[in-house]
């Protein structure tokens, strides 16, 4: 096999640059696709979640009941719709998603507070869309959090006391995002995934759609080497990708003001390692496949179904079945995902990020490295089979 | 340097169970225009990309411009040019940066390449036409264009698999005398067709029929000595019934339809007008009129596959696994 050579390298890159260039269809896919998606996602979860419709059974009708009540209703997360006289009042209205949340107050809430007995406060809530309501539960759990610390605060003045239990227990699981800042979760995932799924699909299609053409065996005959064509193939799908990467990054600060908080450098050196990775995916893909068809759904499976549901982008590792959480070891999504949020959100150093960044390189490199072999090696495959039509 | 710009000795592929190309043996001189025939599926391209070292043969030898396509196929690639069935150009890049892309490609300096480019436009016709899409032109100017970019570095032998499929036959003509003005450079042209009109212009022709040699020759070779029997040209009603009362006939060596007449191969010119007539008179179809012909490459390729090589059926159409 032959080593790269500088001229073959900038021969394939002005080629794919003009061919991207000329293909809307691809150019959108990489460029604008991205931006919509932080979007839609991004408002999405931003904003379906304020004032949401909220009933209240008030079943003690003390002024401490009330309080809390007012805890809701004074946030924008919350508007007050109902208030219901007994609970099998919210099952029609919850139906007619008239509501999206119930707050259930049990008799003698404030009488067991004052007893120190944590009265336990049922909220229901419509878990038909499953992110709304999880949204909605975090809320929740947050307001009644908020209520019990001032509660005990003002148990222990009064009591002059400590170490008793919380006042007011709340039965709802906080899934994600306790911050209540959905942007700030979201924003490094849609990165991962942005860059995963539209580097190896591309990377993927631009070949075999060489292979499908019949330009791939010009190519063989020419004095190309692999190396020439896979790093000639790789500069414009690397730059694109990282460019919109930026694009999502910038809309997301002007958008939904998450700014990247950690060190800019090492961000871009996770990114870099990152697309490098999903591109030798997207190369191995193309070089085991024949059809655009196939390679593109090789592609997408292979991308984004780890990307989305095994790096925690959304579903927390912690929470998987331990089978499911020993494979998300093998999905770069996952350490990129902890590095992205670490960096972005957390200003987190290489000290903290280093085994994120070096299983991506590890990553980096096996995968192009295997893909180059394979694409060295597959020089002499049997050609596909076609239909042929001919009159 | 060897005098054959190709040698190919007992050359096999499989593929799993099937023989797609069975033992072939051949040699191409240099600077002669050779002709690959065969209906689809006969083992054409696949017989080329070996050749083109695209693709492992299963089993026996082939050199190419004094390179073995097995031990040296790096070289063997250096020295040729190929133009595949899809005649591979790029459709979202123009006319010319398809000619600069493969230029580069080919190894081709700027200054090469910038001499090339007129010559390339001249030859395809597409002069004023450089910043048209490739995807924007037909397939008659594609071919040209595909056949000079697989020429732009000068190869001493070329390939071209089917480059005249699915065009009007002024194109293919124009084709042609591309072809032989190349030749007449000096440039050794391999040329896979279905057309065997085509062959016409070839100096030398192998027939190839599920994957064997069946016949070679130059033209004339095969027309003469290949057949050795008369061919009848008979114009009478009802062709298709008349086809399949004569494929009975013990004295018939062999028939095909040719729009709405028969040719039909016999063991000797009077008395096969006589059992012709008696044999058609029989079955009641008029016989307008019988003329002794000179055997096309088509009566020859009919006859070389019925008396050779197919048990069964096998008309010049589809020979298929
Ligand atoms: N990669 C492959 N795997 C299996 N069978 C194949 C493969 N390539 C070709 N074949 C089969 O080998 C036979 C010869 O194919 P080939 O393409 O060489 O024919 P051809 O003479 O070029 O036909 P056409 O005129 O249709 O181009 C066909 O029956 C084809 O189906
Ligand atoms: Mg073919």
């Amino acid at each position: 096999m032959k080593g790269p050579t500088l001229g073959g390298i900038r021969s394939v890159v002005k080629k794919e640059f003009r061919e991207i260039r000329r293909d809307s269809r691809s150019l959108g896919f990489m460029i604008f696709l991205p931006a919509f998606l932080l979007l839609m996602f991004g408002f999405a979860l931003t904003l379906d979640v304020k004032h949401i419709a909220l009933a209240v059974v008030d079943g003690d009708g003390s002024q401490a009941s009330r309080e809390l009540v007012d805890q809701f209703s004074t946030t924008e997360y919350f508007d007050l719709k109902a208030v219901l006289p007994m609970t099998t009042a919210i099952d029609p209205l919850m139906a007619r998603e008239d509501i999206g949340a119930a707050l259930v107050i049990p008799p003698r809430f404030a009488e067991d507070l004052l007893a120190g007995r944590s009265p336990s406060v049922q909220v229901l809530l419509d878990g038909s869309n499953a992110m709304t309501g999880a949204t909605a539960g975090g809320y929740i759990a947050a307001i009644l959090q908020t209520y019990s610390q001032k509660i005990t605060l003002e148990t222990l003045a009064r009591r002059g006391l400590g170490g008793l239990a919380a006042p007011v227990a709340a039965e709802v699981r906080v899934w994600y995002n306790p911050e209540l800042r959905s942007s700030n979760f979201l924003i490094p995932g849609l990165i991962a995934f942005i860059l995963m799924v539209i580097v190896t699909i591309s990377t993927a299609s631009s070949i075999v759609r060489e292979k499908e053409r019949g330009t791939m065996d010009q190519l063989r005959i020419s004095s190309l080497g692999s190396p020439d064509l896979i790093i000639g193939k790789m500069i414009p799908y690397a730059l694109i990708s990282l460019g919109s990467a930026h694009l999502v990054l910038l809309l997301s600060q002007v958008l939904f003001g998450v700014g990247i908080k950690g060190s800019y450098p090492l961000l871009l050196l996770a990114m870099v390692l990152f697309v490098c990775g999903a591109l030798g995916q997207g190369l191995f893909i193309s070089s085991i496949t024949r059809t655009q068809q196939v390679a593109f759904l090789l592609a997408l499976l292979t991308s984004m179904l780890p990307t989305f549901i095994l790096s925690g982008f959304i579903f927390p590792v912690r929470n998987m079945p331990a089978v499911v959480q020993a494979i998300t070891y093998f999905v770069p999504a996952r350490y990129f995902l902890a590095a992205l949020r670490a960096i972005v959100l957390k200003d987190a150093g290489l000290a903290a990020v280093w085994p994120q960044i070096l299983f991506l390189a590890a990553f980096a490199l096996l995968a192009l490295g295997g893909s180059a072999a394979r694409m060295g090696r597959g020089e002499k495959e049997p050609r596909p089979r076609r239909g042929r039509a001919r009159a | 340097m060897p005098a054959n710009a190709v040698e190919v000795k007992s050359l096999s592929k499989r593929f799993g169970a099937f023989t797609a190309v069975d033992a072939v043996s051949f040699s191409v001189e240099k600077g002669e225009i050779f002709g690959f025939l065969g209906a689809n599926g006969a083992g054409k391209s696949t017989t080329i990309r070996m050749l083109c070292a695209l693709l492992d043969p299963t089993s026996g030898t082939a050199s190419v411009g004094g390179f073995d396509i097995r031990r040296e196929p790096e070289k063997v690639k250096r020295s040729i040019g190929y133009m595949s069935q899809r005649f591979s150009l790029y459709d979202d890049l123009t006319v010319a940066e398809n000619i600069r892309f493969f230029g580069g490609a080919y190894g081709l300096n700027r200054g090469t390449v910038a001499s090339r480019l007129p010559w390339v436009l001249e030859m395809a016709g597409l002069r004023g036409r450089e910043g048209s899409l490739a995807r924007t032109l037909s397939v008659g100017w594609k071919q040209r264009l595909a056949l000079g970019c697989a020429v732009l570095h000068e190869p001493g032998i070329v390939f071209l698999d089917e480059p005249t499929g699915g065009v009007d036959p002024a194109s293919r003509r124009r084709f042609w005398e591309l072809i032989n003005g190349l030749s007449e450079q000096g440039m050794t042209i391999f040329v896979t067709t279905h057309y065997l009109d085509e062959a016409e212009y070839c100096n030398d022709i192998r027939l190839i029929h599920a994957g064997r040699i069946v016949a070679g020759g130059s033209p004339t070779e095969l027309k003469t000595a290949a057949i050795r029997h008369p061919i009848l040209e008979v114009a009478c009603d009802r062709p298709v019934e008349a086809l399949e009362i004569l494929q009975k006939e013990p004295w018939v060596v062999d028939t095909s339809i040719f729009g709405l007449s028969l040719h039909v191969g016999v063991g000797e010119e009077a008395e096969g007008r006589r059992l012709l007539a008696d044999r058609l008179g029989r079955a009641g179809i008029a016989v307008r009129r019988v003329d002794r012909i000179m055997p096309s490459l088509e009566d020859v390729f009919i006859h070389e596959i019925e008396t050779n090589a197919a048990p069964g059926p096998a008309a010049a159409g589809e020979a298929k696994p």
